[in-house]
């Protein structure tokens, strides 16, 4: 038996989903915020996943996944002409964001879909392995 | 001892493949969303038929207990080759490992009952029922 188990696989690709909703969530949320400048604007967040061998031994067959860090994107955040705004810059610009609204959404789904993969997994293993320690009654 | 043991061993070494399998099948499903990781399984038929024709350790004195199936730690895990490859490198098809899944924790549960049976027809005996 090697330190991980199905279990902590499970576990740690649900956490790592997570991390993708809350990424998912904080764009959303900021989807409409605006900026003076463009270095200023709400750049969208990428959970970068990485997966994680146990013992770095790849052979085991068991690997988990974790959200290593978290990536601002690099698209180019919108530029809108809006004199009037108080946070236009001299020539009447504001900094929309960078965050693609459909995008986001179907990152959310797929998040979701396989957060409830991952608790599939979890609960089947979880009824055999109760099933097996019941074995000989 | 080794009456018993090859009666239960065939069993013993299902299960404990079957659940080997449902880690790795496990690790696909946490894995569907990483970029670049290949997908992977264990060839059930040959792993078990290594595992049941395994030799055993030496067994100097009668005391000595037969080794335990290694063979299950130390199967070979294959890659999958996907049917629609991805543009992120990644092989996980969630349907494929959705449909394995649930085909081994089926065949997980079948031999658990096989063991059952074994089990309790070996209480019987014993019992004289």
């Amino acid at each position: 038996m090697s330190g991980l188990s199905i279990f902590d696989v499970a576990g740690r690709a649900m956490a790592a989903q997570q991390v993708r909703l809350n990424t998912v969530a904080s764009n959303l949320a900021n989807a409409q915020t605006v900026s003076g400048s463009a270095d200023t604007a709400y750049h969208a967040l990428r959970p970068v996943f990485e997966t994680n061998y146990p013992g770095n031994q790849e052979g085991s067959g068991l690997a988990t996944v974790d959200a290593v860090e978290v990536k601002q994107s690099t698209a180019e955040p919108e530029k809108r002409y809006s004199p009037t705004n108080p946070l236009a810059d001299k020539d009447g610009y504001v900094y929309g964001t960078n965050v693609d609204t459909n995008e986001e959404l179907v990152d959310m789904l797929e998040a979701s879909r396989q957060y409830q993969n991952n608790i599939e997994v979890l609960s089947t293993a979880k009824s055999l392995m109760l099933k097996t320690l019941s074995i000989g009654k | 001892m080794d009456a018993l043991d090859s009666y239960l061993n065939p069993q013993g070494a299902a299960l404990s493949l079957r659940n080997k399998r449902m880690e790795i099948l496990g690790s696909n499903i946490a894995n569907a969303g990483t970029p670049n990781f290949k997908a992977r399984d264990l060839d059930f038929a040959s792993a078990y038929k290594a595992a049941l024709n395994e030799t055993d350790v030496a067994t100097t004195q009668p005391l000595h207990l037969a080794s335990l199936n290694s063979t299950a730690s130390d199967a070979q895990t294959l890659y999958r080759v996907p049917v629609s490859p991805s543009l992120d490198g990644n092989t996980v098809e969630l349907h494929v490992e959705q449909v394995q899944f649930a085909e081994n924790a089926t065949h997980y549960e079948a031999s658990l009952q096989f063991l059952q049976d074994r089990l309790q027809t070996l209480r019987s005996a014993l019992k004289g029922e």
